[in-house]
């Protein structure tokens, strides 16, 4: 298991420098005169040289990528054009918030998902067990930002129950930061109006990025319910008269494991990608939002550490991801 | 060896073939959902080849507008209602499944041609290209499709061409995979063998012997995947990146109505609709197909 921890690990490091590496052919090679971008349509050549000269812009690609790296090593992702900021504190703000927004709805797929996927498979082939089916297939269809709408116009405009946009009202003032999630600052610091607002906040957003997950995750749980079922020991125990709740419970919760940690691995990415989506749709202040804005002003600095951001968290959620597996089947971890 | 068989057997083999469609057809049909999908599909792929003659307002089709007429419900008039500047929304939505599903389709089949050729050469010559080309492939999936292709498409600059090529350059890894995995599993194969005792050079093996082969499986991805890569066009059109308002985009139509919302609700659901249920019949439509040239898969 050590071994093989390590072995994840060292793996990483070729992963983040190939990573890097794209990111930057893409913010920095792509655009072909990102002098001219940063110095705006109307500067004079002068100025662009200028400009080149500042931002190292005139210098050899491969010399570029080392200044480049170095600086992201030390924390300097470059300045915002758009905000004037470093986007390294930008994104420091911005991440929690997507985080939470990622945690949240996979919490709540694994909390719906989970019973859904169980009764359909208990109850396979009956009317409900089709319901939770059709249902399913056309959850992944949704597009989230059409779901998204929707859910604003129903719950946000017509009945008044759950907020339409944002992470906090204007007149509640944002709990300190410790983790930048909201929910989990406003229990450290006692103000339980916050955390309540903040909660509601998360729900609309939360279940616009859960609901193909919860899709996902319902069919595994319902594969592995029925594969269950019929294995030989099920038949066994259920003959020498044992409820069959407590069978349920014994043998499902162990597939009910495996199936979040297959969901997890499955949606991290899609999730991480959905944010640029979910969180337009309800002005949520994420790294989603903050990438689309930098690239509608074509703004590429902010735009390059996104990416390289959500290319971290990705590799890192499947390391851990993983890893758990290899706790949980032994059989994985022994491979390497 | 082979060239034998094809020569003595053509009838029989084309007769072989026959029963394999007439086979593969009833597998397509045992699925209700699948015949759904494959009819809502092709009613899709006539509008968007004739969405636009048919439309009852062609001419709010080239930007006219009718401000007179502006933010109208539903009615016998305008089935799906009238936007912020007076166009008729179903005429909009008529001519945007020829921009979304064009676009779907052609990221898609960008992607299998990048994917394929990557895919092929990797696994049919192996070594070191093998391990530089996937190393690239596991690289490029390291990141979110979505996140890649806006991030390419911001550095080409907005058009629909654009759009397309970056949503494909962030396609086709999935593809490099699944070719790559049927290449070497057709490499093995005796017929290949035997080719390659025979002389062939790898041109001629990989076009005749290994390509063939490896079709259905692909045919099968591209299929499942058109319904996403609609999806996705539209959500570059939703973030503003793409295809640009007033063209008439599902997304960008979409986009634009958030504003009207909520007393002009149809202004937002029509869009959303025609998005929903193309990438909904395109998934049905898939699926069967998967039946049809992957039994082991069903269920």
């Amino acid at each position: 298991m050590l071994r093989y921890a390590l072995f994840r690990i060292a793996l990483i490091a070729p992963l983040l420098i190939g990573l890097s590496m794209l990111v930057f052919v893409i913010g920095r090679v792509l655009p072909g005169d990102p002098a001219g971008l940063a110095a705006g349509p109307y500067a004079t050549m002068e100025q662009r040289e200028a400009i080149a000269a500042e931002y190292g812009l005139d210098q050899p690609i491969p010399v570029q990528y080392w200044r480049y790296i170095t600086g992201v090593l030390e924390g300097d992702f470059g300045r915002s054009l758009m905000t004037r900021r470093p986007v390294a504190g930008d994104l420091a703000g911005y991440l929690p918030a997507t985080l939470e927004l990622v945690f949240f709805s996979l919490f709540l797929a694994i909390l719906i998902g989970i019973p859904l996927g169980l009764i359909a498979g208990i109850r396979r082939n009956s009317a409900t067990d089709m319901t939770i089916a059709a249902g399913t297939l056309s959850a992944m269809s949704m597009p989230q930002f059409f779901l998204g709408l929707v859910l604003q116009l129903i719950f946000g405009m017509m009945l008044s129950w759950l907020p339409l946009s944002g992470r906090l009202p204007f007149i509640v003032s944002p709990p300190p930061g410790v983790t930048g999630f909201y929910t989990i600052d406003s229990l450290i610091a006692g103000d339980l109006t916050a955390f309540r607002y903040s909660l509601l906040h998360l729900i609309l957003p939360a279940l616009t990025m859960a609901l193909a997950p919860i899709a996902t995750i319902a069919r595994i749980m319902r594969s592995s319910t029925i594969e269950v079922l019929q294995q030989d020991y099920v038949q066994t125990e259920r003959a020498l008269g044992l409820p069959s709740s407590l069978i349920l419970f014994k043998y499902v919760s162990k597939n009910a494991a495996s199936a979040t940690l297959t969901l997890i691995g499955l949606y991290v990415g899609w999730l991480l990608g959905s944010t640029v989506l979910v969180e337009k749709v309800f002005d949520w202040p994420g790294i989603g939002l903050y990438a689309t804005n930098a690239i509608l002003n074509q703004d590429f600095n902010p735009v390059i550490a996104v990416t390289l951001a959500i290319g971290v968290v990705f590799i890192l959620a499947n390391l851990v991801v993983d890893m758990l597996y290899g706790v949980l089947n032994p059989k994985v971890s022994n491979k390497q | 060896m082979s060239e034998v068989v094809q020569s003595t057997g053509s009838a029989a083999t084309r007769s072989a073939r026959r029963t394999n469609w007439a086979r593969g057809f009833y597998r397509f049909r045992q699925n209700p959902l699948s015949v759904v999908g494959l009819v809502i599909v092709v009613l899709l792929l006539l509008l968007a080849l004739f969405g636009e003659y048919i439309a009852p307002y062609p001419e709010h089709l080239n930007g006219e507008l009718n401000v007179a007429n502006r933010f109208q419900p539903p009615s016998a008039e305008f089935w799906f209602g009238t936007n912020e500047v007076g166009q008729d929304i179903f005429s909009l939505v008529l001519a945007g499944a020829r921009i979304s599903l064009l676009s779907g389709i052609a990221v898609i089949v960008v992607a299998t041609l990048i994917g394929t050729f990557i895919g092929v050469i990797a696994g049919y010559f192996g070594s070191w290209l093998d391990e530089v080309l996937m190393r690239f492939t596991d690289l490029v999936l390291t990141l979110p499709a979505l996140i890649l292709a806006m991030a390419i498409a911001a550095g080409l600059g907005p058009s629909i061409p654009n759009m397309i090529l970056a949503l494909a350059l962030a396609w086709w890894p999935g593809f490099a995979r699944m070719a790559r995995g049927e290449v070497l599993s057709t490499k093995a194969e005796l017929y290949v063998l035997a080719a390659k005792a025979q002389g062939g050079g790898n041109t001629r093996i990989l076009t005749r012997h290994i390509l063939p082969n490896i079709t259905s499986p692909i045919i099968v991805k591209m299929s499942l995947d058109v319904g996403f890569a609609i999806l996705a066009v539209a959500s570059l059109g939703f973030i503003g990146i793409g295809v640009r308002p007033p063209t008439p985009e599902w997304g960008v139509m979409l986009s634009v109505s958030r504003s009207n919302l909520p007393h002009f609700w149809w202004t937002a659901i029509f869009p959303g609709m025609a998005i929903f249920l193309s990438v909904l019949s395109f998934n049905f439509m898939g699926d069967g197909l998967r039946d049809v040239f992957d039994p082991r898969a069903r269920r």
